[in-house]
């Protein structure tokens, strides 16, 4: 399932500077590893100990994560997955 | 005071005072870092009570080595001892701090002014916010006032008043179609590729500090004493903090005697993600999504939320949600009692008061601020059809009869 993923400005010093790429996954866990895959030092900026950091923001079609099953939500084919800090607004 | 660094509120890790609010290493949220150990006392309380009346006059806790051009005139607002409120709610001494009374009604001109301080220091033509509608009316109305262009996101069903109370300051006013976290994450997308101070995404560890200014307002109020309580509402939670963090730098300092008020955090129940973490014993929050008329507080996702949550522990406070209905008894207990007729976000705070009181949270000799962050005629629907009035003919007899109709005998 070729999903496209976002990335944020904060993170593309760990992406060779790509603010949008494809990667195959059915759910986002998947996403994330085969981002984590092909970008190395990405894992440990937004993961702790296997969880998303507490000020990491993924959503799928704009939806956050956490309004569905989180790491296990489902993407679809074409599905686009954006990451963001969780950390502006109020 | 020196200004030293961006530090991350997670890891420490430290960045140059520039436009970020990202820890590159964490993804943590960075707050301004500062040096007080050249401050004197004694000579910082002079330059305090010496200083302009606006919150320049705290400028050495604020972010800047040299104090900056002051724009809108910002704060200093008054604190109201409500006995009849306090009587109202068997509780011995309360005041109401009242942010309405700042340029454009709300406590946001406070953090609106640090911010564009901070845009014009570093040099940025255009300034823009994601909005629940009060930082909205600021950002406009500071941005006009010192010839910045803006861009002010709100969500599309915002309040007419909020909407009217921006578009005329000449703004580019973008409704969105969706919630205040929608527009939020629209705008963390924005300041990705933009070159624009969004006060509250990348300029936002300046901005928050100019709620600390609250703190140090309530004190110097109190003629250098802390209150036993602080009553305030929460949306993002940056407020709520920043008035925390405001009393424990003037603690540290000496400048304050005592230890940290009970920190009470009000909600509304259609939008209550930080009170229900707390009610959960959770340390981060779910994210929600809102339904309420308070719409100044609708934020689902609340960035802060897992600072309010350890403050309003640490100091044995608590975060209570209140219905639609008792912010809008809220609303016109506050108007009754004291003259003030605050906004739906005031109405979630006073209603909360109530709760506490009712609970017997709040003793009696205890000393209580609650903190008034917006003014009533912004949320006007909150008053329609809560009352009567009379409709006559202008003849003294008619007016006669319908009061005989109306009021009482004894109380005429």
């Amino acid at each position: 399932m070729a999903v496209t993923v976002k990335i944020p400005t904060q993170l593309r010093p760990v992406t060779d500077g790509e603010a949008e790429t494809e990667v195959d996954g059915g759910t986002v866990g998947e996403v994330l590893d085969a981002l984590f895959d092909r970008y190395t030092d990405l894992r440990e900026r937004i993961c702790d100990d296997g969880e998303l950091r507490r000020f990491v923001n993924v959503y799928v079609g704009g939806e956050d994560i956490r309004f569905a099953d989180g790491l296990e939500t489902e993407v679809t084919d074409g599905a686009e997955v954006t990451i963001l800090p969780a950390v502006a607004g109020g | 005071m020196a200004i030293e660094a961006l530090r991350c509120k997670e890891c420490r890790a430290e960045y140059p005072l520039d436009a970020r609010y990202v820890c590159d290493r964490c993804f943590g949220p960075l707050e301004v870092a500062y040096d007080y150990s050249d401050l004197d006392v004694a000579e910082v309380r002079r330059k305090v009570q010496a200083g302009p009346r606006s919150i320049w006059r705290y400028g050495d806790f604020l972010p800047f080595e040299a104090t900056p051009r002051p724009g809108l005139t910002t704060g200093t607002t008054p604190l109201i001892r409500a006995d009849r409120l306090a009587e109202r709610l068997g509780l011995g001494e309360v005041y109401i701090k009242n942010d309405a009374a700042n340029p454009t009604h709300s406590f946001k001109d406070r953090v609106v002014s640090v911010a564009l301080a901070k845009a014009v220091e570093l040099g940025f033509d255009v300034v823009a916010c994601a909005s629940t509608g009060n930082l909205a009316n600021a950002v406009a109305a500071h941005a006009a006032h010192a010839g910045l262009d803006s861009y002010v996101f709100i969500p599309a069903d915002l309040e007419e008043q909020k909407v009217l109370a921006t578009g005329v300051y000449g703004t580019n006013l973008v409704a969105v179609k969706g919630n205040y976290d929608d527009v939020n994450r629209l705008c963390t997308e924005i300041s990705g590729e933009h070159a624009w101070a969004f006060v509250n995404v990348n300029l936002r560890p300046y901005y928050a500090e100019g709620s600390k200014t609250l703190a140090y307002e309530i004190a110097e109020q109190l003629a250098f004493t802390l209150p036993d309580r602080i009553v305030a509402p929460i949306a993002s939670g940056s407020l709520f903090t920043k008035i925390g963090r405001g009393f424990q730098e003037w603690l540290d300092l000496g400048l304050l005697d005592g230890e940290l008020p009970a920190f009470n955090g009000a909600q509304a129940a259609g939008c209550s993600p930080v009170a229900r973490a707390y009610a959960d014993g959770h340390e981060v929050c779910r994210p929600v999504r809102p339904d309420t008329i308070a719409k100044s507080l609708a934020i689902g996702n609340p960035a802060d939320g897992p600072y309010a949550l350890e403050l309003a522990r640490s100091t044995g406070g608590g975060i209570d949600a209140v219905t639609d209905d008792e912010i809008r008894a809220g609303v016109r207990l506050l108007a009754e009692t004291t003259g003030i007729f605050t906004e739906t976000a005031g109405g979630v705070t006073i209603a909360t008061l109530r709760k506490l009181a009712e609970r017997g949270d709040i003793g009696t000799g205890e000393r209580v601020v609650a903190v008034i962050t917006g003014e009533g005629l912004k949320t006007l629907d909150v008053a329609r059809d809560t009352f009567e009035r009379w409709e006559i003919e202008p003849s003294l007899d008619e007016f006669e009869a319908e009061r005989a109709g109306r009021v009482p005998t004894a109380t005429r």
